[in-house]
């Protein structure tokens, strides 16, 4: 395997981990405030320093990963769980599911930044964790869909499934039991992509304060919180440590979705 | 035989419609999605304090006191959903008729044409994604050829890096960190605002870092694969410098895939410059939206910026398929 994915997979275990023991791996509460400790450097009490409130950056940032991992793990599931569902029933029956699945979802939905349509059904929503999670799924199914439509076009023609179906299986079990697992590979590669891309999204809309309401350690917030002229003047750490954390989760899982696609796909190799 | 002008003009057709069914969906979102705003309207524009001659006055002037579609289902006396029709004076209509004329609405708060507000800032938006994608350009064409022509050494590698910090950097993380450091540390410019063509260099820059990361990744493999084409090994025979080489033949062949990068991303652009924009108060179309529109609530403000950035979108889309089957002979039959 690629090194590169090693390095993803070893920092996405080191979030997980830190996300599950948050309460225990902090070492301040998250929302004390306290203006004597405002804008404090880097030390040995505060690992990452204090923000412009007084607050322990390094807590919020072990925080955030939970926001962060929740958002991703969420969209990402219930996004391919949708589009498998849908991608292989339009695949498989073709006819007007079909026709609307890859004649009009396809066409329409990939056609406009998903980022401007999750900043639109948020703005009329209203802002918040599970609305944000709504919008994310809304946009990140069609995608898995697509892909699935067209795996198990390509499967469906095999062998071994004409076998199965000349044996008289059900269109459940062909389904289930003989297209599914062979179309599973590229989900997996583009569920972790996924997760990047939800992280990621999760971190915009909240910066745009259109996510997670403001006291909540979200990256994308402390980020918004860390930007006013003062603080970066005063505080650039603020800033600087839940950016890091942004950019080293998007990379893990990138790292690891192309890692996955190589790894499944020799004729990438010897580039 | 699937050429010849009776299928060309089949998928220019179709091509067609699917913009017209986008577009059709875009609006009727921007439209029906104000219907799931909680709570009324008219209550978040004015306040609680307003009296009843006020939102009445609102609403007409809105066209709220209308359906908002052709039926609905309010409940009766019994507290029973019943289906109702409206019939075709409805928002939704209204909206299509006068968006027909030119017109989307008056602003919520200021009164103002949204039309009118949208233009003001459209000119910002677009000279933003413009100059982003030239900064873009000109990092990653020279990046990715250097890192091709010499493929595997620490060149190469340093390239890679620098691409990757790029991908993984979103805007909101880069923007901050030139402003910390040419506008806090340094004092070289100003942390906000458009007056100077020196304001363009830090959004720019921020908006563009991750369209140059994955374009120097295309021209680096776009050149690594121009390479070993025979055409190379000819010119190099013929006794052409490796400069003029890769400058004047493979550059011009592995451009073609850049090209078609380089529109879609200009979409992407849009999408980002709504980021952008707050964090170097830019005043363009995002601005307008987050802070105009989603943060004064001036619903029709959200529906226009929204509308107008994915019709720009989608027609960019368009115009990119345009180009690259102009500039590829070959996929203009396949």
């Amino acid at each position: 395997m690629n090194r590169l994915t090693i390095v993803g997979l070893v920092i996405v275990a080191i979030l997980v981990i830190v996300a599950i023991f948050a309460p225990w791996i902090a070492t301040h509460d998250v929302g004390a405030t306290n203006l004597s400790l405002r804008y404090l450097p880097p030390s040995g009490q505060y690992f990452f320093g204090t923000d412009s409130t007084g607050r322990d950056i390094f807590s919020r940032v072990v925080f955030g990963a939970r926001i962060s991992l929740e958002v991703g793990i969420v969209v990402v599931s219930v996004s391919t769980f949708i589009g498998t569902i849908l991608g292989a029933l339009a695949g498989y029956y073709g006819g007007w599911l079909d026709r609307i699945v890859s004649g009009y979802v396809f066409n329409v939905f990939l056609a406009f930044p998903g980022l401007l349509l999750a900043i639109a059904m948020v703005a009329f929503l209203g802002a918040g964790l599970n609305k944000l999670i709504f919008a994310l799924c809304i946009i990140g199914w069609v995608g898995y869909a697509r892909l699935i439509r067209g795996q198990v076009l390509k499967v469906r023609e095999y062998d071994f499934v004409q076998a199965a179906r000349a044996l008289g299986a059900s269109d459940a079990r062909i389904m289930l039991v003989h297209i599914l697992p062979n179309a599973i590979q590229p989900l997996i590669v583009q569920a972790s992509l996924g997760m990047a891309g939800a992280v990621l999204s999760e971190a915009s809309l909240s910066f745009l304060g259109l996510g997670v309401p403001p006291p909540a350690p979200s990256w994308g917030v402390m980020i918004e919180e860390a930007r006013d002229l003062s603080t970066l003047q005063a505080a650039p750490h603020a800033l600087i440590f839940p950016g890091i954390a942004i950019a080293l989760t998007v990379l893990a899982f990138n790292f690891i979705g192309d890692g996955l696609r190589e790894y499944l796909d020799p004729r990438q190799r010897s580039r | 035989m699937r050429s010849g002008f009776k299928y060309k003009f089949f998928s220019a057709l179709r091509r067609f419609a699917i913009f017209l069914l986008v577009v059709w969906t875009v609006v009727s979102l921007v439209t029906l999605l104000i219907e799931l705003v909680p709570g009324d309207p008219a209550v978040a524009v004015l306040g609680e304090q307003a009296t009843p001659e006020q939102f009445e006055q609102f609403r007409q002037l809105h066209g709220l006191d209308q359906p908002p579609f052709f039926f609905s289902f309010p409940r009766d006396a019994q507290n029973n959903r019943h289906f109702q029709w409206h019939g075709i004076k409805n928002r939704y209509t209204d909206y299509w008729i006068r968006l027909f004329h030119g017109d989307m609405g008056r602003s919520f708060r200021t009164d103002r044409p949204v039309i009118e507000l949208i233009l003001e800032r459209y000119p910002a938006t677009i000279q933003l994604a413009l100059s982003a994608l030239l900064i873009a350009v000109l990092i990653a064409i020279p990046l990715g050829v250097i890192a091709g022509k010499n493929r595997g050494t620490w060149i190469d590698n340093l390239a890679s890096i620098v691409a990757l910090i790029g991908i993984s950097l979103p805007g909101f993380v880069i923007g901050p960190m030139l402003v910390y450091v040419f506008a806090v540390k340094l004092g070289w410019l100003a942390p906000s605002g458009r007056f100077d063509w020196t304001d363009f260099i830090l959004p720019s820059f921020t908006l563009g870092a991750a369209l140059a990361a994955i374009l120097t990744r295309m021209v680096r493999s776009s050149v690594i694969e121009e390479l070993g084409e025979d055409y190379v090994r000819t010119a190099r025979a013929k006794g052409l410098s490796e400069t003029k080489v890769v400058y004047k033949h493979v550059l011009k062949n592995g451009l073609i895939p850049v090209v078609t990068i380089l529109g879609l991303q200009l979409g992407v652009l849009l999408a980002g410059a709504i980021i952008t924009e707050k964090i170097f108060g830019w005043p363009g179309l995002g601005l307008l939206l987050v802070e105009d529109g989603i943060g004064k609530r001036d619903y029709r403000v959200v529906q226009g910026c929204v509308l107008v950035i994915s019709i720009t979108y989608i027609v960019a889309n368009m115009l990119t398929d345009m180009v690259y089957r102009w500039l590829d002979p070959r996929i203009r039959v396949s």
